[in-house]
This record gives structure tokens, C-alpha cells and sequence, in this order.
């Protein structure tokens, strides 16, 4: 713990801590550009100059370590000559086209010129030119505007771990492009918008879009994947126009994917703003109270067990736990939340839920991945995988399919052949794992999502228990979801009550007639020609698959419109604020089920969100903390049985198009058809 | 670096070393500590430009980012960053020459003159027969000898006009013109013969 | 003038044989194993005490360098590096060395690599040499061949390995961080320090770079005994040197002489005088185009050495001398020199990036003379805007030249401004900036 000096001040911070970081602890603001608390050090735009007694130059506060006794000044004409000076030189070549740049009003190089720079120019030479980059739909490139702080090219190398961006050319010639101009194939590769000081690297789709100053900013949480990263969402109007990362140490850190940040223009598209009921084989335009007259009239003859529920990969605690109570009251057990076909035991919470928490992955030095992709099934988690590869002394294996993850990993074979062995210790891997000290695996839906599920669901289990996966202070067994809405669900038990089907059962029992209604809560992933003997209501706010075989339709909220609760993948509780109101005549989800449950006359006992959040803590405790995680307790969970020899396989086969709101969006279509096939073939060295 | 190539041209679809290239890299990458093998990159792009005639196909720098696992980008940014890449074709004689200060002041204007006039191309362009290519380097450290210019793997020094010429003209006859000092003093010993060294002495 | 008896490199002309047989019968790989026996701390403790300072520009202590290498291994080898990346305008000594006497460095890499516990020299070369770098990888085959290097180098029982490692065309990598980074395989751009490449260096592992000339005269140091060496030169500023004198001299020569010899004798003996008579001089960069340059009257007594020319706000530099008469356009040599600063700058930070374009820029209407008189001092500030502030010293490099030149000849530039002026019969027009 060195103590030092700044500006009289005496200071002290932790071992390896940089002058920088020592200063800005004393309250010193240092201005930087290149610098960034996530990234590798660069100590290439010279912004963060301090002086150093004894020193004879100034230093770069950002890349010296502090240490003892050093005596720092922040405040003295040569540290303002300094600034001034690499202030200058950064704005000799730059266009400074603010009135027409999308980064003005949040612009580092704005700002900062104002605090420290001259107010004239003395640069009386031609400026560079420098011609625009591709790289992508995604990203806009003005590359004039560079200041080469190689945020970018550093954020690709080390946090996405692509290394698709570099800077090419040398000298005042140097640039910043991807190899030949390719688009940026990485599903992170939007965080470079942010990361970006200047206008160099600006959101294509929102470009020209707004002035920051004009948006509405609304804090909420991302439903593109389970991971739950926390977003803003800014609005102008009745529109979304684009959402970015909010900080989340333990969730999303401050990045987000490019399905997160780009998929809104996706809540445009494909809007239901009405209600709608089939007539004469069409669904036509109607009033709610026709909708849900023509509900009832087709639901209240049957009985519980010929009623059956989905709750789709979006929806939210509330709209859940409203849908759940109205099948009870109808005397339905026939709920079911895993579209994907998921059958992994939910007797207990700790084999569904990922309780090494995201986090908790930067303590692990053994990892295993079974049926799953985390790149495209949770691009963010991902990434803190890669994060704990680059601390070294880990070890990474793979059991499923052949796939670039972003850091080199060990395929230990593509089927449960694999994991029998490593359960009964004759697999060289079991080693691995009892002698790591903190041991993690992660079963993806590509391992439960089949016949066999269930018996897969022991078996890693079994390998939990038998590797030491497992202690008071460590839990090493997770499952990693897919959907924003699944754990939630999971939690408040929308699962096959006593004797009812699950979601086989479901699709078997409307071809067999035997499932007379089924009630899609924005489901939108299962095989739809299977509910053709069947009447479906589906509710939610796209018109996708669910919509188009539907026979009534009820206008839900989209996730950015409704302030509701969902559970991410870890079993953490967040909420989401509503950022505008619904289209047309779209309600929020749970007061559609709350006013279909008056027609049917099963009238649900909660009139407001904060009743009906009080049911569901009384469901499921862990509603009753926000943001934190609750540890679940081990208890014997999954089953012996048969397992088929069949490879694991990922359920995500297209990153872009996972869900009814990027399947609306042009951007989401756009990088699907670029870089159709996804992320499984995307390695640097093709294309 | 940037010399304008004679006519249009390809990039080739493939690239790969030839047998012994190919044994010729897997020595140098060997030199290297294992898993250092990014340290041969220069070495190799450089082979791979005098197997491919004096530049650097992209189909060259992807099998080398293949060879030493590197990223594409990477190789490219090597490939860029270093002047003695040559991203498009060059002629079969590169002749560089050394316009630095200390070649400057012993008339390098002059035999960058006399390069114009045989060659009949300005500075970074091609001869339209393609066997010629003229550059303007920076220091090449024969400063000594200056003025000089380098062609391909020669240095041509202690230049005028009249000396560079006869080099440019014995290369387009085919011939290969002795290197080193064209006035004829030996190596950096001062013209008119060695003022110190004059005994053969040996150390004790 | 230093005797004959007395001179390192025998062979600096080239006009005996380079080969291992010819080397050995200038004394080259004499008694090798026995100063090996002597131990590293022995060998340093010579360097130290021999006075040697680094001649590839910055004049450190040799042998407190070595010193700073680890004596004890935690598990990571330690490397020597040797800096042949000859490029620094003016410069061409190491090249004589790699090609006239190339057993000298080997044998140097081997008695340095040993003092600093270093399990391999890697020699890089600038990519340009490349008949230099065919001759020294003969040397180096012809050295393995004979035992004097790999296995059992020498029959010491040491185990080292001299690998020749070559660039492409980059003169920041004569930076000795830009060129592990070129070494490691990627572009050549300085890196921060610290951590110095005695902690972390070639492959994270403790390296130390060294010049050329640095390690070629170890092994003659270690044969001729530190007395010797310190002896010569003057106090603070021991040994030999080659001087590389170029420019307007009437024969242009590489030398070895003692450090302290006077600029002017330097000039005259060697050099033939300066071309039409000393004082037909104008003025001499004393150490490569980074230092500043001298006036004549400054060169009528100044001393070459490290001390010196530091006394004269200029430097030794590499020792290389560039001689410039009164023909000379000075503004035009300088930008000139700009112009090669600014094509060498990595592009890695921001005073040099932007820096060495803008100065270049000004200087070459400072050529021409169109300009306002007030941008002389205007540049000026630049340069001190860059110099001290970037990462690596190649900007301080691209910022003293012109510093010089505005120091000692500020007349001349003004008066090229207002020759232009009259040429043009008007006031020039001040260009806007382009915002």
C-alpha cells in the first residue's frame, strides 16, 4: 500500500495502483483518452501528464506505477502547458465538424478541449483527410475524426478477443481499419461506440438520429439473452432510438452486446397495437372486449386439464405470475416456460439456476462447458470468461460442439460419452476438476433441450458431486439460459404442475385433441403447426410465429414499455422502468391477464403491480430483493436414465435472430445475412 | 509503401512457399522459443515478397498469419507498418535512393535526377517494361559513402550522376554491376587510401 | 592520435579477411574460455572499471547496465539484445563492424550474454543490411561450427546461442522497446516504461539491449584490461570510438580515435578538411541528425565526446559527424531531416504523431520563406510541446534539430522570410487554418 503525494495531499492506495488512479483517489481530476479502467494500458495520447518531483519530464500518470514517497503535481503551469500542448496537437488534424457529429454533446475531445485546450488554433497547415472505414452495419466510421487512442483496437484484442481492428500504417499516416475493410464480426463489437472518444467510431443506425440533450433516458434491463445486462434506453417520443450499457459490476460490467444495443429498432416493426380475432380463417382487427368475449366463449366450456400455457423467452415475473394464477383458477397444470424443450429437473433451484454467479467466474480456474455456445447464447458472460482466460492459470474445456469461443479452449469430445467418463473418473478431465480450487461447469440448453435431458441434468450432477464442484463457500454447477424470462418463470413455478404436460406433452395433446386452448404468453419458438387442432390465444407485442397461427390476439409490452421484473440466469432479480408507453392499444402484460381473468370470471387477486409483486415474493422469495443474489442450497436433483449417444448441440444457431423483437429488426436481419452461419465460423483468419 | 505498379494487376487467389521456402521457414520459426513463433513474421513476409517477385500478396500474408497463428489484422499491420513491404508489384530492379540529409548535401538531388532521366518514371513509379521501380528512401546508413542508393539487395555508393547511370545501364543490359563504392575507395576508408591501420597489427 | 597498436576494430576498412581465421589472427576468440572462468561478476566489475558508456547514443554505463540484470533466475530466462538497427542519419559504424569484423561482436555477445547470465543473444539487424546480414550469419555458422558458440560455448560449459534476427525498414526500432516489440513479431512501437527491459523485456523475460560497438569491444577490453581502455579518452568519457564523418568534407571516412579529440582535428586529419578550408565551415551536427547542431565557432575547439557536447547543448550521439560548409541551405537540411522524423514516427502518441508533421510543415516554408516572422518562435514552442513528452525520445530527436537551428542561425531564417516578402513585393499572406 504506497503512500504518495499529490498535490500536497498525502494519499494512499493499493499495491499496483497507477499515479493516475492516486490522483483522482486525492480528487485530482487527470483528463485522459486513451486510457479506460477496462482496457490494457496504452499510454499513448500523452493527456494524463502530471509532474513528478525529481522527474525532469512530466509523466503519463495513466501508465506509471505509484509507489512510495513519490511526490505528484497536478495543478502547475507545466502540467497545464502540457495538457495544452497534446490538446493541441490532438486538434490540429481533427475536422472539427461538431455542428454535423454525432458524438457532439458527448464527446471527450469536446469537453476536454474546453477544460484544457487554447481557445485559438495555430496551426496554419493543410489538415489530414482520412478516408472512412467499413466495418460493418453496425459501425459508422468518420475516420478524420480519429485521435488514435486505440480504445477500439484494444477493446477487439482483449475483451471481445477478435482482434478484428488494428492501426495500420505508421506515423501521422496511421489509421485504424479491420483487414480490408471487413465488417467487425464480433458480437460485442458496438462497445467500441462507446469506448470512443470522438466521432470516429459512431452507431451507424442511429446516425444522425438525435442530439443527446433532445433523449429521454430511461434505466432498465436488457431481455435479448438471460444474461439481464442493465441498459439505458433513450427515447424521443413515442420511439426508441437507441440503447446503451449502463455499469454492472457483477452483470454486464459496461458493455453490452450488439443483439442488446442494436435490436431496438426491432420495437418499430411488426408492432400488435390492436387486439385481433380470426374470423372466417383471418384474423381481423377487434376491440378487447370482443377479443376477450371471443375468449371466453372458446375457453370457459373446457376443462383445466384441456387448457394449456407458454410463457415465452421474454416475459416478464409479473405477466408470469398473473398468467400462472389464471390457470390455476382454470384448474390448468399444464404450464410450461422452456420453449427450447428444456428438461432438466426444477425440484430444486440450485440445478437451474447459475450459481457461480458471472462474477464469480473471475474466481474459477477450471471451467467446462457442456451444450453450449456462451458466445451467442450470452455473448456478455462470454466475455467474462475470456476476462478470467486472460488472468491465466485456467483451464477451459468444451463438450459439445466445435466452436471459436474467443479464447483457446480444450474439446474434450461432442457427446455425454464424455461427461459418463468424467463422472466416473476415468476421463483425465475429473482430475482436472477435483484438483482445481474453484472448479465450474456450465450446462447449456444444448445439453438439456433433448429426450434425455433430464438423465444429462444427474449426470452433471453427478460430476458436481464427485469433482468437488460443490462446497459451502463455492458452487460450481450452473445452467446457463437462453431466455430473459426463463428463471423467472422458473421460479414462480410456471413448470407442469401435478400430473400436467410439459411442453411435449403440450404439442402432443393439441395434435391429439386432447388440448383444446393454449395460451401463448409471447411464445414464439415452438413448432406452430402442432397447435393446429387447438385454439390459441396469443398475447404479446409482435406479430411473429405465435401471432400468425394465433386465433385471438392480444396487443402486449414490449420490454422497454412496461415496468416489470425479470430473473437472469445467476437467479437475480432486476426491474426494468418503463421508457414509453406501449403502441396503440397494447397494455402492460399482467393487467391483460388481470382484466381477461374478470371476463372468465376467475377474477386475480391483485389490482396494482405493487399487490401483485407481493404474490410473488409470497411465490418465490428471491422477489423480495432487488438486484441480489439469493444462494440456493444443493438438494439431489436430475434422474438416472437412458442417455442417447447423440452430440450436444447449441439451440442458438443465429445470434442476430433469437427473438420476436430482432427478428422485426432490419439491423438484427442485416448482420444475420453478413455474417449468416454465425459466430461458429467466424474466425479472424477467414472471409 | 507505395509505388505505383507498371499496369493493373491481381492479387493471386493463392499463395504458398515452395518446398524449400517452405523448409527455410519452418527453420527460422525455430529459432524462436516455443509459442514465439510471431517473432518470424518479418522474416517470412519478407521470403514470401522475394518469392512473389518483389511485393506482398494478401494471399502471402494470410498463409503466414495461418503459419504463426496470428490474426490477419496483425500481419497486416506488420506488412504496413515496416517500409520494405511492398503492398502492390514493384519492378524487378527497386532502386531507392537515399535523399536523407548527409546523402543530400553530397548531391543526392543528382543522382535522384539522373534516375528520372535514364529511367524515365518520376519518384514511386514503375517503367512501363516493369523492370523498374524508383523510390525515394530515407537514411539507408552508408552515410560515408553518400550519395547511395539501394537496388534490391545492393548498396550502389559514392554516386554522381554519371556513376549512377552506368549502374542503371549495366542493369538494364542484364548485367550485374559490382556493388559497394563506384569511385573505387576502399569500403569507408577515406578516398585517396587508409590513413590509420596502415600496419598489420594484431592484438596482444 | 591514437596508435594503431591501439585500436579495437583492425579490420574497419575490410581490407583483411572477415572469416573466423582471419578474426583469430587479430587476436579475436583469444582466451574467450578464461575470462569466462573469471565468472560474470568478474566480467561486469571489468566493464564497470574500464569506463565504457554505451555508444548507441544515450552514453549509459555499460556495465551498470549488465548489472541490473537479474543474478538469480525466478524461472524466466534472461536475453541480450544487441541493437544492429543502424539507422540514425550520419550513422554507419556498426556496419563496418557486423561486416569487417563480425567475430568481435559474436565474441562480445558471448563474454556480455555470459556477465548477464543470458541464455541467448538475438542480434537484430536493420532490415536493409542485407549483404551485412549474410556475411554475419556466416560468422555466426562459422563461430557454432567451431564450438565458440551453443553448446559448451568455448568449452566453457556455458550454453548459449546467437541468433540473428533481421527488420524491414524502420528507423524507431533502433528504440530499444520498439525493437523487442519488432522482435516479438509486431509493428515497432516503443513501449512504456516502466516496467525496463531488465525486468521485463524480450518475451517478458529480463533483457538488456545493447549497441553494436557496446558489445564488440568487451571482448579487446577484457583482453587489454580495463586500465587500458580507461586510459584513453578523457575523464568520464573512456576508450575509442568510431566517428563517422560525412557531409562537406573532402574525404568522407569511418575512424576510430580517442573520445575527447577535437571536432576540428577530427576533421582535418582524417576527414581531409572540410571541403574549401575550415573556415569555409558553417556549421556540424557532432552525434547523428538527433542532436543539435554547432555553430563554427563552437567547432573551432569543441571536444568530441559525451561531456563536451553536452556542455554545448549538443550531444556525441552515435558519433556520427555530418559537416556542412557555407554552401549549404540550412533551413533545407534540417526540413529535411524533419521530413525523416515525421516518415519515422511510429504514430503511437500524440506530440509525435502530430508533432513531426506539423514541424516538417513549417519548415519547409521556412525554405522558401513563406512566413510570418512570428512563426519562428511559434515553432519553436512546438518543438518544446513535443520534446519531454512523448513516449519514446524519438520525438525530442525530431524537436532538437530544429531547436538548433533556431538557436544558432534564427538571422538567416528571418532573412529568408523577408527575401520572400520583397520577392513577392507584398506582404506574404498569412494562410488560414482550414476551420
Amino acid at each position: 500500500m504506497p503512500t504518495l503525494k499529490v498535490d500536497g495531499q498525502d494519499v494512499t492506495v493499493p499495491q499496483g495502483a497507477t499515479v493516475l488512479q492516486a490522483c483522482e483517489a486525492a480528487g485530482a481530476e487527470i483528463p485522459r483518452f486513451c486510457y479506460h479502467e477496462r482496457l490494457s494500458i496504452a499510454g499513448n495520447c500523452r493527456m494524463c501528464l502530471v509532474e513528478m518531483v525529481k522527474s525532469p519530464k512530466p509523466v503519463a500518470s495513466c501508465a506509471m506505477p505509484a509507489a512510495d514517497g513519490m511526490e505528484i503535481k497536478t495543478n502547475t503551469p507545466l502540467v497545464r502547458k502540457a495538457r495544452q500542448g497534446v490538446m493541441e496537437f490532438l486538434l490540429i488534424n481533427h475536422p472539427l465538424d461538431c455542428p454535423i457529429c454525432d458524438q457532439g454533446g458527448e464527446c471527450d475531445l469536446q469537453d476536454q478541449a474546453v477544460a484544457y485546450g487554447f481557445d485559438h488554433s495555430r496551426y496554419h497547415e493543410n489538415k489530414r483527410a482520412v478516408s472512412e472505414k467499413n466495418m460493418g452495419p453496425l459501425i459508422k466510421t468518420v475516420m478524420t475524426r480519429c485521435i488514435h487512442c486505440t480504445r477500439c483496437v484494444r477493446f477487439t484484442e482483449e475483451v471481445a478477443g477478435t482482434e478484428e481492428i488494428g492501426a495500420v500504417f505508421r506515423g501521422e499516416n496511421m489509421q485504424i481499419t479491420t483487414f480490408l475493410e471487413q465488417a467487425v464480426r464480433s458480437e460485442l463489437s458496438g462497445n467500441v461506440i462507446d469506448l470512443c472518444p470522438v466521432g470516429a467510431l459512431t452507431s451507424k443506425p442511429y446516425a444522425f438520429a438525435a442530439r443527446p440533450w433532445e433523449l429521454k433516458k430511461t434505466e432498465s434491463i436488457d431481455v435479448h439473452d438471460a444474461v439481464g445486462s442493465n441498459i439505458r434506453v433513450d427515447t424521443r417520443g413515442a420511439e426508441v432510438l437507441r440503447v446503451l450499457p449502463r455499469l454492472h459490476e457483477d452483470v454486464n460490467e459496461e458493455w453490452i452486446s450488439d443483439k442488446t444495443r442494436f435490436a431496438c429498432d426491432g420495437l418499430k416493426r411488426q408492432r400488435i397495437d390492436t387486439a385481433y380475432v380470426r374470423r372466417d380463417g383471418r384474423l381481423q382487427a377487434a376491440s378487447w372486449a370482443e377479443a376477450f368475449e371471443a375468449i371466453r366463449m372458446n375457453m370457459s366450456r373446457l376443462e383445466g386439464s384441456q387448457i394449456a400455457a407458454i410463457a415465452g423467452d421474454l416475459a416478464d415475473a409479473e405477466a408470469v405470475k398473473a398468467l400462472k394464477d389464471l390457470m390455476g383458477k382454470l384448474g390448468s397444470p399444464n404450464m410450461e416456460c422452456r420453449q427450447d424443450g428444456a428438461r432438466f429437473d426444477v425440484s430444486a433451484a440450485a440445478g437451474w439456476r447459475f450459481n457461480t454467479t458471472i462474477a464469480g467466474i473471475e474466481q474459477a480456474d477450471a471451467i467446462l462447458l457442456i451444450g453450449t455456445n456462451p458466445r451467442v447464447e450470452a455473448a456478455i458472460l462470454n466475455a467474462r470468461i475470456r476476462k478470467r482466460y486472460l488472468k491465466g492459470h485456467v483451464s477451459i474445456a468444451v463438450v459439445g460442439p466445435t466452436v471459436d469461443l474467443s479464447y483457446p479452449h480444450e474439446h474434450l469430445g461432442t457427446g455425454p460419452e464424455v461427461l459418463r467418463a468424467i463422472a466416473d473418473g476415468s476421463h483425465p478431465y475429473a482430475a482436472v476438476l477435483k484438483n482445481a480450487k474453484a472448479p465450474m461447469l456450465v450446462l447449456g440448453s444444448g445439453a438439456t433441450a433433448r429426450a434425455d435431458g433430464l438423465a444429462i441434468h444427474g449426470l452433471a450432477r453427478k460430476i458436481a458431486e464427485t469433482c468437488g464442484l460443490v462446497r459451502d463457500d463455492w458452487n460450481g454447477f450452473n445452467l446457463l439460459h437462453t431466455a430473459a424470462g426463463r428463471v423467472g418463470a422458473l421460479e414462480l413455478g410456471f413448470v407442469p404442475g401435478q400430473g400436467g404436460r410439459d411442453l411435449e406433452g403440450i404439442l402432443e395433446g393439441a395434435m391429439r385433441g386432447e388440448i383444446r386452448a393454449v395460451y401463448l404468453l409471447g411464445a414464439d419458438e415452438i413448432d406452430m403447426s402442432q397447435l393446429d387442432g387447438a385454439f390459441v390465444v396469443y398475447q404479446g407485442s409482435h406479430g411473429d410465429a405465435g401471432a400468425h397461427r394465433a386465433d385471438v390476439v392480444l396487443p402486449g409490452a414490449a420490454y422497454t414499455e412496461k415496468n416489470a421484473t425479470w430473473v437472469n440466469t445467476e437467479g437475480r432479480v432486476q426491474q426494468g422502468r418503463r421508457a414509453l408507453f406501449p403502441p396503440g392499444e397494447a397494455r402492460e402484460d399482467w393487467t391483460i391477464l388481470r382484466a381477461l381473468s374478470d371476463v372468465l370470471g376467475k377474477r386475480l387477486p391483485y389490482d396494482s403491480l405493487a399487490q401483485l409483486r407481493e404474490a410473488m415474493a409470497d411465490d418465490a422469495p428471491l422477489f423480495t430483493v432487488v438486484d441480489a443474489i439469493m444462494a440456493a442450497e444443493w438438494a439431489p436433483f436430475g434422474a438416472e436414465g437412458a442417455i442417447a449417444a447423440t452430440p450436444f448441440a447449441s439451440t442458438v444457431s443465429d445470434f442476430y435472430l433469437t427473438n420476436p423483437i430482432c427478428r422485426a429488426s432490419n439491423t438484427m436481419a442485416e448482420c444475420s445475412a453478413l455474417h449468416s452461419g454465425g459466430a461458429e465460423k467466424a474466425t479472424g483468419t477467414h472471409g | 509503401m507505395s509505388v505505383k505498379p507498371a499496369g493493373a494487376y491481381e492479387q493471386p487467389k493463392t499463395f504458398s512457399f515452395t518446398a524449400e521456402n517452405q523448409a527455410w521457414a519452418e527453420k527460422v520459426i525455430s529459432k524462436y522459443p516455443k509459442g514465439r513463433q510471431q517473432s518470424a513474421v518479418i522474416p517470412l513476409l519478407d521470403q514470401a515478397q522475394r518469392q512473389a517477385g518483389g511485393w506482398l500478396p494478401r494471399a502471402a500474408m494470410a498463409m503466414i498469419a495461418e503459419m504463426l497463428g496470428m490474426q490477419m489484422i496483425r500481419v497486416y499491420e506488420v506488412a504496413t507498418f515496416y517500409t520494405m513491404f511492398n503492398l502492390e508489384p514493384v519492378g524487378r530492379h527497386l532502386v531507392q535512393v537515399c535523399t536523407t540529409t548527409p546523402c543530400w548535401l553530397r548531391g543526392s538531388d543528382e543522382v535522384l535526377s539522373a534516375c528520372k532521366s535514364r529511367l524515365g518514371i518520376d519518384v514511386d513509379q514503375t517503367t512501363a517494361d516493369g523492370m523498374f521501380s524508383l523510390m525515394e528512401a530515407e537514411c539507408l546508413g552508408a552515410c560515408v559513402n553518400a550519395p547511395m542508393m539501394q537496388i534490391n539487395d545492393d548498396f550502389f555508393e559514392d554516386l554522381d550522376a554519371a556513376a549512377t547511370v552506368k549502374v542503371l545501364d549495366a542493369l538494364a543490359r542484364g548485367e550485374t554491376p559490382p556493388n559497394g563504392s563506384q569511385s573505387g575507395r576502399q569500403n569507408s576508408a577515406p578516398a585517396g587510401g587508409r590513413l590509420t591501420l596502415l600496419e598489420p597489427v594484431g592484438e596482444s | 592520435m591514437l596508435a594503431d597498436k591501439d585500436r579495437i576494430f583492425t579490420n574497419l576498412y575490410g581490407q583483411h579477411d572477415w572469416r573466423l581465421n582471419g578474426a583469430r589472427k587479430r587476436g579475436d576468440w583469444a582466451g574467450t574460455k578464461e575470462f569466462l572462468a573469471q565468472g560474470p561478476e568478474w566480467i561486469v566489475e571489468q566493464i564497470k572499471a574500464s569506463g565504457l558508456r554505451g555508444r548507441g547514443g544515450a552514453g549509459f554505463p555499460t556495465g551498470l547496465k549488465w548489472s541490473f540484470m537479474p543474478k538469480q533466475s525466478d524461472g524466466r530466462p534472461s536475453y541480450l539484445v544487441v541493437n544492429a538497427d543502424e539507422s540514425e542519419p550520419g550513422t554507419c559504424k556498426d556496419r563496418d563492424i557486423i561486416r569487417h569484423d563480425p567475430h568481435k561482436l559474436i565474441e562480445g555477445c558471448l563474454i556480455a550474454g555470459f556477465a548477464m547470465r543470458a541464455v541467448a543473444a538475438y542480434i537484430y539487424i536493420r532490415g536493409e543490411f542485407i549483404r551485412e546480414r549474410q556475411q554475419l550469419q556466416a560468422a555466426i555458422d562459422e563461430a557454432y561450427a567451431a564450438g565458440l558458440v551453443g553448446k559448451n560455448a568455448c568449452g566453457s560449459g556455458y550454453d548459449f546461442e546467437v541468433i540473428l534476427h533481421h527488420g524491414a525498414g524502420a528507423y524507431i526500432c533502433g528504440e530499444e522497446t520498439a525493437l523487442l516489440e519488432s522482435l516479438e513479431g509486431k509493428k515497432g512501437q516503443p513501449r512504456m516504461k516502466p516496467p525496463f527491459p531488465a525486468n521485463v523485456g524480450l518475451y517478458g523475460c529480463p533483457t538488456t539491449v545493447n549497441n553494436v560497438e557496446s558489445i564488440a569491444v568487451a571482448p579487446t577490453i577484457l583482453r587489454r584490461g580495463a586500465a587500458w581502455f580507461s586510459g584513453l579518452g578523457r575523464q568520464g568519457n573512456a576508450g575509442t570510438k568510431i566517428f563517422c564523418i560525412s557531409g562537406h568534407v573532402n574525404n568522407p571516412c569511418n575512424v576510430e580515435e580517442e573520445l575527447g579529440i577535437p571536432l576540428r582535428e577530427l576533421i582535418d586529419k582524417y576527414a581531409g578538411g572540410v571541403r574549401g578550408g575550415w573556415d569555409n565551415l558553417l556549421a556540424v551536427i557532432p552525434g547523428g541528425s538527433s542532436v543539435p547542431m554547432l555553430p563554427k565557432a563552437t567547432c573551432d575547439t569543441v571536444l568530441m565526446d559525451f561531456d563536451s557536447l553536452k556542455a554545448e547543448k549538443s550531444g556525441l550521439g552515435t558519433a556520427a559527424v555530418i559537416v556542412m560548409d557555407k554552401s549549404t541551405d540550412l533551413i533545407k537540411a534540417i526540413a529535411r531531416l524533419s521530413r525523416f522524423y515525421k516518415h519515422e514516427s511510429c504514430g503511437q502518441c500524440t506530440p509525435c504523431r502530430e508533432g513531426t508533421g506539423w514541424m516538417w510543415r513549417v519548415m519547409e516554408r521556412l525554405v522558401t520563406g513563406q512566413a510570418e516572422p512570428s512563426e519562428i518562435d511559434m515553432l519553436l514552442e512546438v518543438t518544446y510541446q513535443v520534446e519531454g513528452h512523448t513516449i519514446c525520445a524519438l520525438g525530442d530527436a525530431a524537436a532538437w534539430p530544429i531547436q538548433g537551428l533556431i538557436r544558432h542561425f534564427r538571422p538567416v531564417i528571418e532573412q529568408r522570410i523577408a527575401d520572400y516578402k520583397t520577392s513577392r513585393g507584398a506582404p506574404s499572406r498569412r494562410p488560414e487554418a482550414a476551420e
